[in-house]
């Protein structure tokens, strides 16, 4: 029997729902967890990274715009295409991280179950983190959660499709649009995620994906006027965390701290990573005849 | 028609100025270790008020090391109902003592007594009133069910409303269960000090509030001291910038309430007259020296000639002079430097080519003051549109559709507050959701309530004070 060449796979960036390799022509080699040639992925330049932070500044105000029980099933409709393709998604795990496929089928259970549960939040947030405020007069009051804006955040460096979904989604749900520098070693996962976003009905923008070498792109994205907030959770080096942290300060944007111990992504998440990202706004009107 | 009113003087007779005020650490007023001193000045008359100890790096040290010790032992263990009891007892002797407060603040600050009187004062008391009651509900704020203080919190706030600010301060971040070390602005510090008096009075625990006087110097070391927990600053941005940096990669919380250059937006189906009276508290409340005041009047273009009419005609009424007299409009500029600030920023309006028209009222010869100002022909690119001037100074645009008008009210790197002036409904609730702005005042401006969280987007700094949406500056949340 004649055998066949299979087909691989390009890996490129994801910015405003296209599919380009880097501006730089750079790419490099992802091994699987046992050091052999897996492929190669495009290595993200600053150009890369304002072309994303652009495209997510352009997307923000059609996604916040769009109704939250829209942006819900907008979110719901990526889970159903994930599980569609669970098959690639766990092989990719399992290349990734050196799991078991048993190991590997958990974690895409747990990104699915984790996107479905972020995405009932859209139409939630405003109910439990909004209130209506008796004050002392004649006036109406109430305060709403309203989106940062656009957010530059980097993914964790083990956790490469449970932990990515886990950043990705809270940010994205409160109606922020994300620039995330995907798992340096382990990017493929997020490839493919990307994959999944441009087919489905998430508007291009929303989700920019970057692969590469985060200690070089996120200096770019936390000094950027036009980022709002900086998700500093897959920097392992406390002293560029630390350094991102000062340059964050040129326009006060909000920052998320790498946590202090390693997070076991199959927790419960809670609310703090929505929190994280939404401002409140505040409404006085007098009551009067 | 012009009114003549006979002058009406707020006694002074009610507070006691000491010549000399040590620190206030551990529950005794205490003198400095190795700072020196300073005078605070009343800013309408230039007399010297007191002399004030200026915290070094010891004091800062000893202020911080007993706000620790308050939290271990005694705050951190105390149950929230009990700490309530502390809260509602500084509302109480904050009320009872609010006449002297007033005068107080008017005298070191230069407002008018009727704005310490009727704002500052009533509201200082209502914050502390409203955060002891969450102190023993903190689980139902919405952080979970084990909500954490953080600990010391390291507080630095401004000279416009000094006392105010140190309730918005210090009630939260008392309820929550932290203790406080708490820097007030130089040129304002007697209120502090009479809030140290008022915590001796309400037996207080020692520690658990600690008041540093001093300068920039001090607000730095409180600020990046390492066993601070959590810094809270009300402030410039420049500053707050700075603290950003400081703070970045310790760990420490950080709340921010900086600079604004709100948009007040008048659409041409508003009740003009009553705008009109929103434009003027907006921009020359307090002087001007608000950080959300309404800086910038975006005026559609077919009501322009009528409200900026209206607004001189009723400019030339307010009244400025000696903040002790209840009929005063505009008090004293806080300071030499503030009102050169002003100055200098008018200059730069005058050198782009702005038009200025300023109320033709008498300056008193003492003390510093700035007459209420509009700028008419403004652009978007003129300093005074686009810098926090933190003063009796309003820059007037115009604008013709809603899109246009909200395209110029986001224009700016800050977005703490907005005013919308029109009838129709939609409309503003259109405008509030789109306008980056922390707070949106629709047919009324410059409100505030406790119950009512107010902080801001962008460069206006992150955080919220008031509401229940505040209390999440002083707590980690704990469990789901």
């Amino acid at each position: 029997m004649e055998s066949r060449a299979d087909i691989r796979k390009t890996y490129k960036l994801f910015i405003g729902g296209a599919f380009p390799r880097s501006e730089s022509g750079r790419s490099y080699k992802v091994d699987d967890s046992k050091g052999a040639f897996l492929a190669n992925a495009a290595l993200a330049s600053r150009k890369d990274a304002r072309d994303a932070v652009l495209a997510a500044r352009s997307a923000q105000p059609k996604w916040w715009d769009a109704t939250a029980y829209n942006r819900g099933q907008i979110l719901y409709r990526v889970a159903e295409m994930i599980e569609g393709r669970r098959g690639q998604f766990e092989d990719d795990v399992v290349s990734a991280e050196g799991v078991s496929r048993r190991k590997a089928a958990s974690a895409v259970d747990a990104a699915i179950d984790r996107w479905v549960w972020y995405a009932g939040w859209a139409d939630k947030i405003a109910q439990v983190l909004g209130s209506s405020n008796p004050v002392a007069g004649p006036y109406f009051n109430f305060s709403m959660p309203e989106p940062t804006g656009v957010v530059a955040a980097v993914a964790p460096q083990d956790s490469s499709l449970l932990g990515l979904v886990s950043v990705v989604a809270p940010i994205i749900v409160g109606g922020n649009t994300v620039i995330v520098v995907a798992s340096q070693n382990r990017p493929l996962p997020a490839v493919t995620l990307a994959e999944v976003l441009a087919t489905s009905d998430v508007p291009g923008g929303v989700v920019n994906i970057l692969t590469g070498d985060y200690a070089e792109i996120s200096p770019w994205l936390a000094s950027h006027a036009d980022v709002n907030a900086l998700d500093l959770t897959g920097v392992g080096d406390a002293g560029l965390a630390k350094q991102l942290a000062v340059d964050a300060a040129v326009n006060v944007k909000r920052v998320l701290p790498p946590p202090r111990k390693a997070p076991d992504w199959f927790d419960d998440p809670g609310l703090d990573r929505i929190r994280a990202f939404v401002e409140t706004t505040t409404v006085w009107h007098p009551i009067g005849v | 028609m012009t009114f003549e009113y006979a002058p009406a003087p707020e006694s002074r007779a009610v507070v006691d100025i000491a010549a000399h005020y040590g620190l206030f650490i551990d529950g005794q007023f205490t003198d400095p270790i190795d700072g020196g001193a300073f005078k605070t000045i009343n800013p309408a008359t230039e007399e010297v008020l007191a002399e004030i100890s200026d915290a070094g790096s010891a004091d800062v040290d000893r202020a911080v090391a007993s706000a620790r010790s308050a939290y271990k032992s005694t705050w951190s263990k105390m149950p929230g109902r009990e700490r309530a009891k502390y809260l509602y007892r500084l509302a109480r002797l904050i009320q009872e003592r609010s006449r002297e407060l007033a005068v107080l603040e008017t005298l070191d600050n230069g407002k008018p007594i009727r704005e310490s009187r009727d704002v500052d004062v009533p509201l200082a008391a209502a914050h502390f009133f409203y955060h002891a009651g969450w102190a023993d509900k903190l689980e139902y704020a919405g952080l979970g069910p084990r909500p954490r203080a953080y600990g010391v919190a390291g507080q630095i706030i401004p000279w416009n409303f000094p006392l105010l600010m140190l309730a918005w301060k210090v009630a939260p971040a008392l309820a929550t269960g932290n203790t406080v070390v708490l820097k007030p602005a130089e040129t304002t510090p007697l209120t502090a000090l009479a809030f140290a008096d008022i915590c001796q009075q309400a037996d207080l625990p020692p520690g658990v509030v600690n008041i540093v006087t001093g300068g920039p110097a001090t607000g730095r070391l409180v600020s990046e001291h390492p066993d601070v927990d959590k810094v809270a600053f009300t402030g410039s941005t420049e500053v707050g910038k700075q603290i950003q940096r400081a703070v970045a990669g310790t760990g420490k919380g950080l709340t921010l309430e900086l600079g604004g250059k709100a948009a007040n937006i008048v659409f041409d189906d508003a009740p003009l007259d009553e705008a009109v009276e929103g434009i003027v508290n907006g921009i020359f409340f307090n002087q001007g020296h608000v950080c959300c005041a309404g800086s910038r009047l975006l005026v559609q273009e077919s009501v322009a000639d009528e409200v900026l009419d209206a607004l001189k005609r009723r400019l030339t009424t307010l009244r400025l002079g000696d903040p002790m007299d209840k009929n005063t409009d505009i008090g004293a500029i806080n300071s030499r430097e503030q009102r050169e600030r002003i100055d200098e920023l008018v200059k730069s309006g005058d050198a782009e080519g702005a038009d200025r028209w300023s109320s033709p009222c008498a300056i008193p010869e003492k003390g510093w003051w700035y007459p209420p100002t509009v700028f008419t022909g403004v652009t978007q690119a003129h300093r005074i549109a686009r810098e926090e001037i933190f003063g009796p100074v309003l820059s007037v645009l115009t604008f013709r559709t809603p899109d246009e008008a909200l395209e110029k009210a986001n224009n700016s790197p800050y977005g703490l507050s907005a005013g919308i002036w029109t009838e129709k409904g939609s409309r503003i609730l259109w405008m509030a959701s789109r306008l980056r702005a922390g707070v949106v005042w629709a047919n009324t401006f410059n409100r505030f309530d406790p119950a009512s969280p107010f902080g801001g987007y962008k460069e206006s700094g992150f955080g919220r004070e008031g509401g229940r949406q505040g209390l999440a500056a002083y707590l980690k949340s704990g469990g789901h």
